[in-house]
């Protein structure tokens, strides 16, 4: 934790940018540059930018770490899941096109969930691997 | 004319950048040395139109990495790479070996952009042209990565997320098995 009030005031005016920067790619994917991989790690580095500022205490109370790891699991099985969901609609594995009355709804639905699934996954794994690393130094 | 120069000064940075990466021992600059690089990279990919790498590289290759650098040279407590005399004669031949075939192997390639390019006439051409109209997703590279090459990218997800377990199995630190009766005897 540091007592940089530069620091501090900074890290707190430009969290909640990151978090609704990545909420944007994640969301924005299908017209814009990015999707699930690069607004997971984007979510991920606020909490990044939040530890080295405040501490691993505190972010570690904010996202706790099972937390952590249940949304890790959750993240692969919406992925797959949604897979299988095209499966019990009629189609194969991964084919989105059942998923809506429409095929091309259907496809943009299973992009959206499966997108998800990957941001999810991937900012949580990020955040466990950062976390798992930094305890090593305390306990050292 | 001006995306020659910027090219040129990229890459330009890029090679100074590897050999200022070459010479430094000190582990804390090489690790933000190596952030540098990545941005620089970024930067590439976004001349060269990629922006959906340059966002991966920029936030994998620059914030998350380098964090995680850092972390693992707190942890180590070691901030100098260990000084070795001479040249190593062996990894130098192999690394000179493998860029000499690589920069054979470019020369056969079509140019860059080249719309006659196999890869741009057989699968590429069908995405672009029949790509919004089956997955109305306007971002091709969206609509590739997730729908068209959807089990790749499943792979790649349980990929990472297998890192994460591998880390935590290794790394997160339990307390040790105690047999029973040993804590009796330790009070």
């Amino acid at each position: 934790m540091t007592q940089n009030s530069i620091l501090r005031t900074i890290a707190k005016f430009l969290l909640p940018i990151i978090l609704l920067y990545a909420f944007y790619v994640q969301f924005h994917g299908d017209y814009s540059p990015g999707g699930g991989f690069q607004a997971g790690v984007i979510f991920s580095s606020a909490f990044l930018l939040y530890a080295l500022v405040f501490g691993l205490d505190a972010a570690a109370k904010v996202m706790p770490d099972w937390v952590l790891s249940t949304v890790a699991c959750l993240g692969v099985l919406l992925y797959a899941g949604t897979g299988i969901a095209g499966m019990v609609f009629g189609g194969e594995f991964l084919n989105y096109s059942t998923l809506a009355s429409e095929p091309v709804a259907g496809q943009h639905l299973g992009i959206i969930l499966i997108e998800l699934g990957v941001g999810l996954t991937v900012a949580s794994v990020m955040l466990i691997i950062f976390f798992t690393f930094a305890r090593r130094i305390r306990t050292q | 004319m001006i995306s020659l120069v910027i090219d040129i000064v990229l890459l330009l940075f890029l090679v100074v950048m590897a050999f200022a990466i070459l010479r430094m021992h000190h582990l804390l600059a090489v690790a933000m040395l190596f952030g540098l690089y990545s941005l620089l990279v970024a930067g590439v990919f976004t001349v060269l139109d990629a922006p959906d790498v340059a966002f991966t590289e920029a936030a994998v290759g620059t914030g998350i990495s380098t964090v995680l650098m850092l972390a693992t040279l707190a942890a180590t407590r070691s901030t100098h790479e260990r000084r070795r005399k001479g040249v190593a004669w062996m990894p130098l031949c192999i690394c000179i070996a493998t860029g000499a075939l690589l920069i054979y192997g470019i020369h056969n390639m079509p140019n860059l952009g080249d719309p006659t390019a196999p890869q741009h006439t057989e699968v590429a051409k069908r995405f672009i042209e029949s790509g919004q109209a089956e997955t109305g997703v306007p971002n091709l590279v969206t609509a590739v990565l997730a729908s068209y090459r959807g089990f790749d990218t499943l792979g790649e997800v349980t990929v990472v997320f297998t890192a994460g377990i591998g880390v935590m199995l290794l790394l997160v630190r339990r307390e040790k098995p105690r047999i029973r009766g040993e804590q009796h005897d330790a009070k």
